[in-house]
């Protein structure tokens, strides 16, 4: 009875779960964030809030795709009135860029600071503040020691973390859920016209509790993210059906 | 409730000449000017009324103002005696309010919020000022209105009433001369070529376009005198009363006896601003130690607050500051800036809705702020310009709300560059995108384009070359934003900069 052996395994997959402080989602009406089949390597298949996430971006390229992920992230998760901090050292975010992902600039509050060490303790403190709904902070550098405290910061007041490191030490320990390398790959435009198309990103998953990591590409479409991968299946799919 | 303001301009027509027909009642008959030498010539600083009259103004030579009256007497002007007399004469007048301020070079503000009813009403109170002024020896006009510009404006250029009722500072200016506004000289020569002889004719106008053709200082300048926008004074005798002292029996050694300290001071401090209604803004702490010195701390708030537990919080972050070394025998707290609280505050503190205005956020920012600097805290409203650098401002406050809506017709980069960083390119002309560029020495070949945008500088307002901006994708599929500055024009190489990165 293979099938009944994958189902008690999978009942006890959901058990360690539970048991490691993993809820189930309370119902479906859990908000998704399109993010389509990356969601589904994550535990329960549901994208973890009020966690820490981890997003190595050493270039500017990086940087930059890796900042239009988040806010497109942070787009659904902004309510009607939420409020975002984002904690650097020399900015570069045109907060114009920001209306393009479905965030009003006005909600982003930038702290812009000079020392590591203050960029640190502002980030704790910004993820204790309960009536924020993510904090971003671009750190060079963050030891175990140091994503354990903005980890138990992050558990008791449910804020979601974004930190975005510079330094390219991927092997590095620490207590953040996920660790995420966004880069940008070539847009297309719809039926190959001229000009350049929505933004494509290469997202790769490295590091997931609990989870299986992996690379899928996504894009941008104006409003909502798609999954390229997806899209190519529907595509050919539709072409078979054709011819 | 906010206690509606109302101010009292003053203006001395013939302040220095009037002074010196005190000083020498001789003269009170005579027509006289003080003059002063400027380069080379004699020119008059002050006519008195007698030789007004007969068409002697300021800043005409002194030769030209004998051929006008031959027997016209001058006297030396004493630089600096407009501000001491000034002074002296604010001096006087806290008879009728505490809260002057001098307005150089020939006027007084006076704050009388709350004042006049003393003199059984507005107008037996300004009617009293000018007239013991007067009786003074001094020519003076006033003029009282809800803001210091309009009350400026109307003591100088009103011609129909002296008293602007609440609320109707538009339609006191509407007849006045621009000059009314305090503007510059150079934005009034500005109005004056454009035909704007009353303020009427622009009061109407859009005000990105009053912001583009004349600078942010004439905004700041018309919302002061409407209202729209706070003028600070510089008070003549600066009110300092919110101060609580705390004496010790014994000298205080510890951070937790400093810590008591600090709570008993908050709290007889915040038990008196909830009496008047008031909220804390500034607030600087002293500990007087046993060897005579004394240490300062301070702490700023982003909103009034009188919440005890978040301003100790606030100073709890200074307390590892003071060192006790032998012990501190005296602490006071002095509340530099104090404002009104509106009453719904109360109730913000404690709720849970989020968003800019929840109180959790609030104390999260006063507390970045106090231990970091305010300068460290930005947030950005949309301004109506093209220009990459100037379509965003920084805003005043967490409840400045925006005026016009966030533009995402054209593309954007995700990061811009604070400066665009100059680059090399390869380039068919006349219009075309480039076909690689080297950036930080790596050559990247564009493989798809988009553009060009052309954003033109505002000419009127600075000078410089337009840019072409091209939204452009290399091998790697990185997107990058390029411009080209200028036109092309013979024989000159055109300078191509990268400005900023698309996610």
């Amino acid at each position: 009875m293979p099938d009944n052996k994958r189902d008690i395994i999978s009942k006890l997959q959901k058990d360690i779960l539970l048991w490691e402080g993993f809820k189930p989602p309370q119902t479906d009406s859990a908000d998704t964030f399109g993010l389509g089949p990356i969601e589904s390597a994550f535990p329960n298949g549901v994208f973890p809030l009020g966690a820490l996430h981890e997003l190595i971006c050493p270039t500017a390229e990086q940087a930059a795709a890796t900042s239009g992920f988040i806010t497109g992230i942070l787009g659904k998760l902004i309510k009607q009135d939420g409020v975002c901090l984002w904690i650097g050292s020399a900015r570069k975010l045109f907060p114009s860029s920001l209306s393009a992902f479905n965030i009003e600039p006005d909600r982003m509050i930038f702290i812009d600071l000079k020392r590591e060490r203050d960029m640190l303790w502002v980030t704790e403190e910004a993820l204790k503040c309960e009536s924020l709904t993510a904090v971003i902070a671009e750190l060079q550098d963050i030891n175990i020691a140091q994503s354990r405290r903005l980890q138990l910061a992050v558990e008791s007041s449910k804020v979601t973390g974004f930190i975005m490191r510079t330094d390219l030490n991927k092997a590095k320990t620490s207590t953040c859920v996920a660790r995420w390398r966004v880069s940008p790959i070539s847009s297309e435009t719809e039926d190959g016209l001229p000009g350049v198309g929505f933004p494509r990103w290469q997202v790769e998953l490295l590091k997931v509790r609990n989870g299986s990591p992996g690379v899928w590409k996504m894009e941008w479409a104006g409003r909502s993210f798609v999954s390229l991968d997806e899209k190519v299946i529907a595509h050919e799919a539709l072409e078979r059906r054709a011819g | 409730m906010r206690v509606k303001r109302r101010f009292v301009a003053i203006w001395f027509r013939h302040l220095m000449t009037d002074w010196m027909t005190l000083k020498h009642p001789g003269f009170s008959e005579l027509p006289f000017v003080l003059t002063t030498p400027v380069r080379g010539r004699v020119v008059i600083t002050a006519a008195n009324a007698l030789a007004e009259m007969q068409g002697i103004t300021t800043e005409m030579a002194m030769a030209d103002a004998r051929a006008i009256i031959p027997s016209l007497e001058m006297m030396d002007d004493i630089p600096g005696q407009p501000a001491k007399l000034l002074k002296a004469l604010g001096e006087w007048c806290i008879r009728y309010t505490p809260l002057i301020a001098v307005d150089m070079p020939d006027g007084l503000i006076l704050d009388i919020s709350g004042c006049s009813h003393l003199w059984g009403g507005e107008r037996a109170y300004l009617g009293a000022i000018i007239k013991t002024l007067r009786s003074k020896g001094y020519d003076a006009r006033g003029a009282m209105a809800d803001t210091i510009g309009t009350a400026w404006a109307v003591a100088r250029f009103g011609k129909v009433k002296p008293i602007i009722e609440p609320g109707q500072q538009t339609e006191a200016l509407l007849s006045l001369a621009p000059a009314a506004l305090r503007l510059e000289p150079l934005t009034l020569e500005r109005l004056q070529k454009l035909g704007f002889y009353t303020i009427q004719g622009f009061i109407g106008m859009g005000r990105p376009v009053l912001r583009r053709r004349f600078g942010q200082e004439f905004l700041m300048r018309l919302d002061q005198a409407l209202g729209n926008e706070d003028e600070p004074m510089q008070l003549l005798q600066p009110v300092e009363p919110y101060h609580e002292r705390l004496p010790c029996l014994e000298p205080i050694r510890t951070a937790t006896g400093i810590e008591i300290a600090i709570r008993k001071l908050l709290e007889q401090l915040c038990h008196r601003l909830e009496g008047e209604g008031k909220g804390l803004r500034t607030a600087i702490l002293k500990c007087y130690r046993v060897d005579d010195k004394i240490i300062q701390v301070s702490i700023g708030t982003s909103h009034p607050s009188r919440y005890i537990d978040h301003l100790f919080k606030l100073f709890e972050l200074k307390v590892p500051l003071i060192e006790p070394a032998l012990g501190i025998e005296l602490f006071t707290l002095d509340a530099l800036k104090v404002e009104d609280v509106e009453p719904e505050q109360e109730v913000l503190w404690s709720t849970t809705s989020g968003g800019l205005e929840d109180g959790r956020l609030t104390e999260l920012l006063d507390k970045i702020s106090n231990k970091m600097g305010a300068a460290t805290i930005h947030r950005y409203l949309p301004q109506e310009c093209h220009w990459p650098e100037r379509s965003i401002k920084q805003a005043k406050t967490l409840q400045d709300k925006r005026m016009t809506a966030w533009r995402t017709d054209r593309p954007r980069p995700s990061l811009l560059l604070q400066k665009p960083e100059q680059i090399q390119v390869t380039a068919p002309i006349p219009d075309y995108p480039p076909m690689l560029f080297v950036y930080k020495n790596k050559v990247h070949q564009i493989k798809k384009a988009d553009g060009p945008e052309r954003i033109e500088r505002e000419w009127w307002l600075e000078k410089g070359e337009h840019r072409d901006y091209y939204y452009v994708e290399d091998q790697d599929g990185q997107r990058y934003w390029l411009f080209r500055s200028g036109h092309y024009s013979d024989g000159q190489p055109k300078q191509w900069f990268i400005h900023g990165f698309f996610a």
